[in-house]
């Protein structure tokens, strides 16, 4: 396991060295010339040359690849652009948002999905598993601005239940926030509620196939038994590694649904970094969510493998 | 090759196999509702610009949010325009952004999963790595950067949503050659010298096909997801063009007094969503063995 | 030994107690798309108290679905429309859902088949026993924790504390099902039913677990009702039999009646298609059944049986036979019984060879010369760098010859390397080193360095029917590309000889144009065959061709095979795990242990003392389907080691029930010869062998053959 986990390190480690390349690059291709971007369209070119220098971006693009790449590692995430502020302990502030949102959605779509998901399982082509598997399929794909907005549109505007923007003070307390929060985990959770579900199902049905569950029907324990003990600790094995995967793909929903909400988090943030051409702040988030995605797909390996036992413990 | 000339014999099996697949369909209403969806959005992409009845850029400033009524059946938007023609028209652009983006992704994804998987080794294991990185990275995420260096147009995003969902058709396509290269089918066609060609494109791929649409329509609803997004986002294609996701972005500054500016276009992307879901689920019942039952 | 006759005598004396299991006229109706089905109709099962009931029958035959009706755990679409169940007097159809639960897992218990998928793989081994004295006995953690462990004691489980602390993927496959056996009888129950149980397992694992289910049964006083396919399993172990066929009992009585008169058609035909370890092509063919067992909705009128029946007459077609009682406890399905009786040849089983000639040996076609081959253990990028690598020895240093016309059968358990010679040999799997030889030309190792014309000698069939065949390729396509690639045929030519390779296989020729889903098991096969044949090969292997299939398909596949060498000369490399068939195909047979040879010589010579102590113990472990064969009881303990760690010295060592002491665990042992063509390898000198063993074949193979 120790071996594993380090192996799955190194390889994080090359991803995030690999994608670190592949955004630095892409953010080079950059339509305007960042100096003209940070002095605006009317100042002289001896102005931005200045600029130019002065930012090292004359430099060879490895040079600068490696500048950026050191610096970033230290912690000097550079000013952002268009407010000149520090970069990092601004991202640092909106991620603490992002996590509380994704938090709350992972309360309500994880118990919500699994539950939904057995029943689909244990009621296979009947009415019941028809629905679910009709809503959980129709969530799944509806992208976050259609359902957010719709949500507003009916709970907010509609009847008034909640409030319709959620662009609270980025230094909010949690109970502050709460209000806030509702609508927009409600609205990422529809795609992870779908999508639990959905595995739930699947994963349920191909235990309650396996021979162990029929045998341990015919051992005669009472019914409960068989479904705990013997189906869903193994059927939810594979869920386990969703739930902790979902979290990195939780940060992509979230760059959509704050958007909607206009709530201040990583993926408004990051939105607005690009409508503004920010390109440190593009960079600093980007790798932020790369590394988070890295390291919950590791978590979620490392949970399989510490649940099951044919990885937990060797032959 | 047909061996013998009773080739209508060899058809009937096929027919009777279709038709008692149908009859299994029955009893799942969703796929049917799924194809048929699928096919009403297919046949107003094709015919959309001659059923609209006002050409979609027509603005008419003095016909402002006007609710739906005869004239204008979904209302019209802040500039005047119907919606209804706006949204039928759109369905084309959906359709081919995501449509062409999927084949993209699709195509080359089976060619990396099919040289991968055959390969095998140390090529298979780079080239697979790579394929990982890619997938460390969010695909909004990484097409919201990639679009906002290239700049936003249709054939961009089209590059995109292709590049970014090579990585997971390829994967899908790998694990299927990697269990089919070790049939017994595959080691008797290399047993009698068959070429490497040969047997990846006659022996493997005809068993591959079923997998492959299967993923074919789930990457095509993903694929609808992320244009919808990126056009919401307003890094897909750009006004005046009657793209949904653009639409439902545009109706957030007005869908306060004028709820339907909102509700149609979004009302569109959801039930393309569905019933592509739906469809998916639908093909994987009928091609995959032991779909019936599975996710 | 068992003894049968007890048996018979339980059972007449106990004739109007209390059965243990009382199942009377049952009948299973299944609701399907097309309406009702009756798959299991009107089956009566009696049990006594501590007797061992084997219902043998085909796949399709309905033991299973029978099996679940009496312990009521059919499908949702299945019910049991008549008849009733009884278990010591209790009318289990007129339990409710819970009381059965309580009745399951207490009164009656379960053997699946498939041990590895029947215990629950994230569940401890203890756990899963204990669970069962809990409920059923109500006993504490603690208490049902001892029970746990005293009962895999009772299995004769090694270290029973430890094993209760695994999880079942640390265990063999013998292991679990003794864990699925002790669970079983934890409850001490009236009823186990046991479907199977052994038919994953390997020959000798199989013989000690029949062992331990035997010797359990004095202890406790349990009834089995023994679900299998394998003849030579119910005449090792049942006191009495049913055959089913198509849902319904053709024949019931005690193993000496059935198996000595068997005087249903089925029955001896089933007998008959089983090949013997006694006797070799040369001696006898075997009875294959022709046809098909039918689908459950195209049942015949009158006897199910009549359509694939030799003795059928007009009467037959006309209604279903009923069960007639002959003998006490001896009950048939037939009309015509009578002409079985009498008629002793009939009922033999025994058909005539269809090998005419002793063939001389031919010229020599291969030789394979110190083959090894070893797979690396670690794979991805880390075998890249790392040095160290731990390799799995498949093939250790084999050595085969194989001559024209003529098959070498080779025998092992599952892992021993049989495959993978196999494969060397074919190329599909480059050999690490050693040579091979064909027609005097040294081959690559690979498949894909071989000419066309090394290409066309050597062809394979198949282990599994169902991946041989391409499902997108029609059956034609499939055996025509090899004339187009290796005999350079053209359009005419390929469609001619397309229809002659079917026809000699025995296909129609509208089969040619069918998809692999459209055909049975023995038909895919029959494809594979033609396939294999098309580039008429000098070498055919056949890699476990009908392991997968039913006895009686498995007859007509080998005796195509027979007549397929017979008129083609082709040489056979025949791999199996059954002895018998590969003492029935096989010039020349070769035993491999943990990926070496042990011992190789004539077919007449291998089987007969003095061999090897792993033949020994191989031969006395195979059931045999003749209750007159007394097999000495060798077993062995353990399982095979793993081919990462090979033993020391004698390989077989660690499990040898001759081991003669130190020198088997330091040197490896010579090759010794018993006569010309027979050596095996072995520290035990030729005489000393002779001694200690006393083979049961000795005395059929001497005299004319298949006799009884």
């Amino acid at each position: 396991m120790a071996g594993y986990i380090l192996k799955r390190l190194v390889f994080i480690f090359i991803t995030l060295l690999l994608a670190s390349i592949i955004i630095f690059s892409i953010t080079q291709f950059l339509p305007g010339d960042v100096a003209r971007i940070i002095l605006g369209q009317f100042a002289t070119d001896t102005a931005i040359e200045n600029l130019r220098e002065e930012l090292g971006l004359n430099r060879a693009l490895h040079i600068q690849y490696i500048d950026w790449a050191g610096n970033f590692v230290r912690g000097d995430w550079g000013n952002s652009l268009t407010s000149k502020l520090p970069v990092r302990p601004m991202v640092m502030a909106r991620l603490s948002n992002s996590a509380m949102l994704a938090g709350m959605a992972l309360l309500i779509y994880v118990p919500l999905g699994i539950i939904l998901g057995v029943i689909a399982a244990l009621k296979r082509d009947k009415w019941p598993d028809h629905l679910i598997s009709g809503i959980s399929m129709a969530f799944v794909g509806l992208p976050e601005f259609v359902s957010g907005l719709l949500l507003i549109a009916f709970l907010a505007i509609g009847l008034q239940w909640f409030p319709a923007n959620s662009s609270i003070n980025p230094d909010s307390t949690f109970l502050e926030a709460l209000p806030f929060l509702i609508l927009p985990a409600i609205t990422v959770s529809l795609t992870g509620l779908g999508y639990i579900a959905r595995m739930t199902r699947s994963g349920t049905i191909d235990v309650l196939r396996n021979d162990y569950v029929r045998a341990a029907d015919l051992k005669g324990l009472p019914a409960w038994q068989v479904l705990i003990r013997h189906t869903l600790r193994n059927s939810l094995l594979p869920t386990v590694t969703v739930v902790a995967m979902g979290i990195g793909w939780l940060m992509g929903g979230l760059i959509v649904t704050e958007t909607v909400y206009g709530y201040p988090g990583l993926g408004r943030l990051l939105v607005y970094a690009i409508q503004r051409q920010d390109l440190p702040l593009i960079q600093a988030g980007s790798m932020i969510i790369v590394a988070i995605y890295s390291f919950s797909n590791l978590a979620a390996d490392i949970l399989y493998g510490m649940l099951n036992p044919r990885i937990r413990v060797g032959k | 090759m047909v061996l013998t000339n009773s080739s209508k014999k060899q058809n009937e099996p096929k027919i009777s196999r279709l038709s008692a697949k149908l009859k299994r369909l029955r009893r799942y209403p969703t796929t049917l509702i799924g194809f048929s969806i699928v096919i009403l959005f297919l046949l107003v992409a094709v015919l959309g610009p001659w059923i609209a009845p006002y050409k979609y850029t027509d603005q008419n400033l003095a016909m402002r949010l006007q609710p739906p009524s005869e004239s204008h059946i979904f209302g019209t938007d802040q500039f005047g325009r119907d919606i209804f023609s706006r949204v039928l028209v759109g369905s084309r652009d959906v359709l081919v952004v995501a449509g062409s983006g999927t084949s993209l992704a699709i195509f080359f994804g089976m060619l990396v999963g099919l040289f991968s998987a055959y390969r095998g080794g140390l090529f298979d294991e780079i080239v697979m790595r790579i394929m990982d990185v890619i997938l460390s990275i969010p695909p909004l995420l990484l097409a919201m950067v990639i679009l906002f260096s290239l700049g936003p147009s249709r054939l961009n995003v089209i590059i995109v949503v292709g590049f970014l969902y090579i990585p997971m058709v390829a994967r899908v396509v790998r694990s299927v050659v990697l269990e089919l290269k070790t049939r017994q089918f595959v080691e008797a066609a290399r047993l009698r010298g068959e070429s490497s060609l040969y047997i990846l494109f006659n022996e493997i791929l005809p068993n591959v096909l079923p997998h492959l649409a299967v993923e074919a329509s789930m990457r095509f609803s993903y694929s609808i997801f992320l244009v919808a997004s990126l056009g919401f986002l307003g890094l897909g294609v750009q006004p005046p063009s009657p793209d949904w996701g653009l639409m439902v972005g545009d109706a957030r500054t007005w869908f306060h007094q004028a709820r339907w500016v909102l509700f149609f276009p979004a009302g569109a992307i959801a039930l393309l969503v569905v019933g592509v879901g739906f469809m998916s689920d639908g093909l994987r019942r009928m091609l995959l063995p032991g779909g019936v039952s599975d996710v | 030994m068992f003894d049968p006759n007890t048996a018979s005598a339980l059972r007449v004396d106990q004739q109007d107690g209390k059965y243990a299991l009382d199942a009377r006229n049952v009948t299973v109706t299944y609701n399907t798309d097309k309406g009702p089905l009756d798959t299991i109709r009107n089956v009566t099962l009696q049990l006594v108290p501590g007797e061992i009931y084997g219902l043998v029958g085909e796949s399709g035959s309905g033991k299973t679905t029978l099996a679940r009706a009496i312990v009521r755990y059919l499908p949702a679409n299945g019910h049991l429309s008549s008849g009733t169940v009884k278990l010591g007097g209790t009318d289990l159809l007129a339990l409710t859902r819970k009381e059965m639960r309580s009745v399951w897992g207490s009164k009656i218990t379960m053997v699946h088949q498939d041990p590895g998928a029947s215990i629950n793989p994230a569940m401890l081994i203890g756990d899963q026993i204990a669970e069962v004295a809990r409920v059923h006995l109500g006993m504490s953690k603690q208490q049902a924790q001892a029970r746990a462990i005293e009962m895999l004691s009772k299995v004769r489980m090694p270290d029973p504390e430890s094993v209760a602390k695994r999880y079942a993927h640390q265990l063999s496959g013998g292991m679990l099902q003794r864990v699925l056996i002790a669970t079983a009888i934890a409850t001490n129950p009236q009823l186990i039913i046991m479907d199977e149980p052994t038919t994953a397992l390997d020959v000798t694992t199989e013989a000690v677990i029949l062992d331990l289910v035997r010797d359990l049964l004095k202890e406790f006083d349990t009834s089995v009702l023994y679900i299998t396919h394998n003849l030579g399993v119910v005449a090792r172990i049942c006191n009495r039999v049913g055959v089913l066929y198509t849902g319904e009992i053709m024949e019931e009585g005690t193993i000496e009646q059935v198996f000595k008169s068997k005087l249903h058609p089925y029955t001896r035909g089933l007998l008959g298609s089983v090949p013997r370890i006694e006797a070799s092509k040369k001696d006898i063919s075997l009875c294959a059944i022709p046809g098909f067992i039918p689908r459950p909705d195209q049942l015949p009128a009158g006897c199910v049986f009549a359509p694939r029946c030799e003795l059928v007459e007009p009467a037959c077609e006309e209604k279903r036979p009923p069960l007639v009682e002959i003998d006490s406890n001896h009950q048939t399905a037939c009309r015509r019984w009578e002409v079985l009786q009498h008629d002793a040849d009939a009922a033999s089983g025994v058909c005539p060879a269809r090998v005419t000639e002793d063939r001389e040996l031919g010229d020599l076609v291969l030789e394979a010369r110190n083959i090894k081959k070893y797979f690396p253990v670690s794979g991805g990028l880390s075998s890249f760098w790392k040095r160290d690598r731990t390799v799995v020895k498949a093939v250790d240093d084999i050595s085969v010859r194989m001559r024209r016309s003529f098959t070498m059968g080779i025998v092992g358990e599952s892992g021993c390397g049989k495959t993978t010679l196999a494969r060397c040999i074919a190329g599909l799997e480059e050999a690490t080193s050693g040579e091979i030889e064909l027609e005097g030309e040294i081959l690559p190792y690979s498949v894909a360095k071989r000419s066309r014309e090394t290409l066309k000698k050597i062809q394979m069939v198949f282990q599994n029917p169902d991946a041989s065949l391409n499902p997108q390729h029609p059956a034609g396509v499939s055996v025509a590309r090899p004339l187009i690639l290796l005999r350079n045929l053209s359009g005419k030519e390929v469609r001619n000889r397309v229809r002659e390779l079917f026809e000699a296989v025995n296909l129609p020729e509208n089969y040619i144009d069918r998809l692999p889903h459209e055909l049975s098991g023995g038909e895919k096969q029959r494809v594979a065959i033609a396939r294999a044949n098309a580039a008429d090969p000098t070498l055919m292997i056949c890699d476990e061709p009908i392991s997968s299939l039913d006895v009686s398909v498995q007859a007509a596949l080998m005796n195509l095979l027979v007549d397929l060498q017979e008129s083609k000369g082709t040489s056979y490399l025949f791999i199996s795990h059954d002895l018998a068939a590969v003492r029935h195909l096989s010039d020349w047979i070769a035993v491999i242990y943990l990926g070496r040879l042990c011992e190789i010589g004539s077919a007449e010579d291998v089987f007969v003392p003095p061999y090897h102590p792993y033949t020994e113990a191989l031969l006395s472990a195979i059931p045999i389907p003749d209750p007159d064969i007394k097999q000495d009881a060798i077993r062995l303990r353990g399982s095979v080691p793993s081919a990462m760690n090979i033993p020391s010295g004698c390989r077989f060592h660690t499990r040898c029930p001759r081991k003669i002491g130190e020198i088997c665990e330091q040197q490896e042992p010579p090759w010794r010869d018993v006569e010309k063509d027979h050596r095996y390898c072995c520290h035990i000198p030729v005489d000393e062998l002779r001694s200690l063993q006393h083979g049961f074949l000795q005395k059929k193979i001497a005299g004319s053959g298949g006799d009884e």
